[in-house]
């Protein structure tokens, strides 16, 4: 009867060659990219890594913890607009003051999530909304933070232009890589089995004693402290915030087509995104509001003809998992 | 006498206008197994709620092991040894069959890693679902989806459990095998709550029996008793009282 079991939480043979192509990307983005390319297209590839990372955490929260949020670009305004404030009226170092802007975030998530988790499903989405609404109403009433006129970051100021891009893209890679591996090493742990739970039926998951309140708010927290991050990137990037540009509706619609093009509950299916968005953003530039309509098409078409996104058709036909969660047991009959 | 592990005292509930419990009282000691009966409606599976956690009383006290639990959440019940079954399985979709079962054993059980994992593999081999470990849950045919609930339960480590209708369903094979299997939960120490309509398996098992009938505890004691009670009878006419095995369909 005894049988050998054991559980194995990797991928295989194909998986390992496609973590090692990660990696490699990662290191040419790294080490080369930035001595091969125009300082305009080093900057416009910090692009890319807010996208990496506006598409993890918007995922976090809505594929792995089913709450859709629709007022996410409220934290890449506090972001924006901590870091520059932090930087320069405060005084902290940039690296510093990025940091402590993602920390601002967290503490505001857990705050306004007595408010927003009161409801449910699409009221939590407006809810969300209002939230973003309110803190872009009040920022704009502050004096100190340029009221409807924004601010522009002294930090840089005297500051050698490539050297400055280049720290902003380091910086950025660097952010994109933390917050992916942070989202991984939370999925793995007892909080995102919770999660998972949580996502398919919270009512069992309760029963089973999951604390279902307690790790939404979690997730709420770490995912609006990431997209805090995002923000404090792009104020850096463009060196200038203001309410209407970091406050925008349209960085979170641009979560939710990142996360539906790649692939809503994976890890790897947000970078996916990313990387399509990035590309159709860069190639469709000059068509103007041309573009809006392309990237309506492709949702469409994304989300008609793969419902689980390019990852999901990925992983359809191959066994690869960048970044493997399940658990597979393994059982083998006993020698004895 | 020790006290018994659950002690419902004037449990009362009601949606509305729709009385699902009112002034419900009984107890269950370790070790013994309760058999709830009860036309539809009878609030059968709303007591299950409220024992979990899941739905919150209007008035009554819970007490598990002499504790007042009547304000405890759901989650903190399930630590505390309250597993349970639903009677329409809720499985978690997107996991399969073992992730569904160590989310009992990791949280409810509050197990570490290694330990959690066994007792999951533990819990899928006394359910007799080994063999579908890797499975997507959402992929399981129905029978399977009710040993997962039970499964599930059970990786929690629970004191108590209630079972809701687990037998519906089965095929007469499988029947027995069920009811050994809740049989052995009881004589390990278990107390046992559960609801079926099968009343001929659940005879099998049960050391007393409870009928309700809209939101009344109608009468509850010795199971031959309550199934001559004339009140139980009468509660039952218009449906049926399956009386044994040969009547099973």
């Amino acid at each position: 009867m005894s049988a050998v079991t054991d559980v194995r939480r990797r991928g295989g043979r194909a998986s390992m060659v496609g973590s090692g192509l990660l990696v490699v990307a990662v290191l040419v983005l790294a080490l080369w990219v930035p001595y091969n390319v125009s300082l305009g297209t080093l900057s416009s590839l910090v692009g890319l890594f807010v996208l990496v990372i506006l598409g993890t955490t918007w995922n976090l929260m809505a594929g792995y913890a089913g709450m859709v949020s629709i007022g996410q670009q409220a934290f890449i305004g506090i972001g924006g607009y901590g870091v520059i404030h932090l930087a320069d009226a405060v005084g902290l170092p940039v690296l510093g003051a990025v940091v402590a802007a993602a920390v601002v975030c967290g503490a505001v998530a857990w705050a306004t999530s007595f408010l927003v988790f009161r409801l449910a499903g699409g009221y939590f989405a407006i809810g969300t909304w209002v939230v973003a609404e309110v803190v872009k109403l009040l920022t704009t009433q502050v004096d100190a933070l340029g009221g409807g006129s924004g601010l522009s970051l002294g930090a840089f100021q005297g500051a050698d232009r490539v050297a400055r891009v280049a720290t902003v893209y380091w910086l950025g890679l660097t952010l994109a890589v933390v917050v992916v591996l942070a989202t991984f090493a939370l999925m793995r742990s007892r909080v995102g089995l919770g999660l998972t739970a949580i996502r398919d039926d919270p009512t069992a998951a309760s029963g089973l004693g999951v604390p279902v309140d307690r790790s939404k708010r979690i997730v709420y927290v770490a995912s609006s402290a990431g997209v805090g991050l995002a923000g404090a990137l792009t104020a850096l990037n463009t060196l200038r915030v203001t309410p209407d540009s970091i406050f925008s509706v349209g960085f979170t619609a641009s979560m939710i087509f990142v996360v539906l093009i790649g692939g809503i509950g994976t890890i790897e299916g947000p970078i996916v995104g990313a990387v399509v968005s990035f590309v159709l953003q860069d190639r469709l530039a000059d068509l103007g509001s041309l573009y809006l309509v392309v990237l309506g098409v492709v949702a469409i078409v994304v989300v008609l003809l793969a419902p689980r996104g390019l990852w999901g058709l990925v992983t359809r036909v191959t066994d690869v998992h960048l970044f493997p969660l399940v658990h597979t047991v393994r059982r083998e009959a006993s020698e004895d | 006498m020790e006290a018994p592990l659950l002690r419902v005292e004037h449990l009362a509930k009601a949606y509305g206008q729709v009385v699902t419990a009112r002034d419900v009282s009984f107890d269950v000691a370790a070790g013994e197994a309760l058999g709830v009966v009860g036309p539809n409606g009878a609030g059968k599976s709303t007591l299950l709620n409220l024992v979990t956690g899941t739905a919150r009383s209007d008035g009554g006290t819970l007490l598990l092991d002499g504790q007042d639990v009547t304000r405890w959440s759901a989650p903190r019940r399930s630590a505390a040894g309250v597993g349970r079954s639903y009677q329409v399985p809720r499985p978690f979709a997107g996991m399969t069959v073992f992730e569904n079962v160590l989310v009992g054993a990791r949280f409810g059980g509050g197990h570490g890693g290694r330990e959690a994992r066994r007792l999951a593999i533990d819990a899928l081999e006394r359910t007799g679902m080994a063999h579908l470990a890797n499975t997507p849950a959402g992929r399981l045919r129905l029978l399977d989806r009710k040993r997962l609930e039970l499964a599930r339960a059970l990786a929690t480590g629970p004191r108590l459990i209630l079972l809701d209708e687990i037998a519906g369903g089965l095929t007469d094979a499988e029947l027995p095998e069920l009811v050994a299997l809740v049989a052995e939960l009881r004589d390990a120490g278990l107390a046992v709550v559960w609801i079926e309509h099968i009343v001929h398996a659940l005879l099998q098992v049960v050391d007393r029996l409870m009928c309700l009938a809209l939101g009344d505890v109608v009468a509850i004691g010795d199971p031959a008793t309550v199934m001559r009670d004339p009140r139980v009878v009468e509660v039952y006419l218009g449906s049926t009282v399956d009386p044994g095995p040969a009547a099973a369909s």
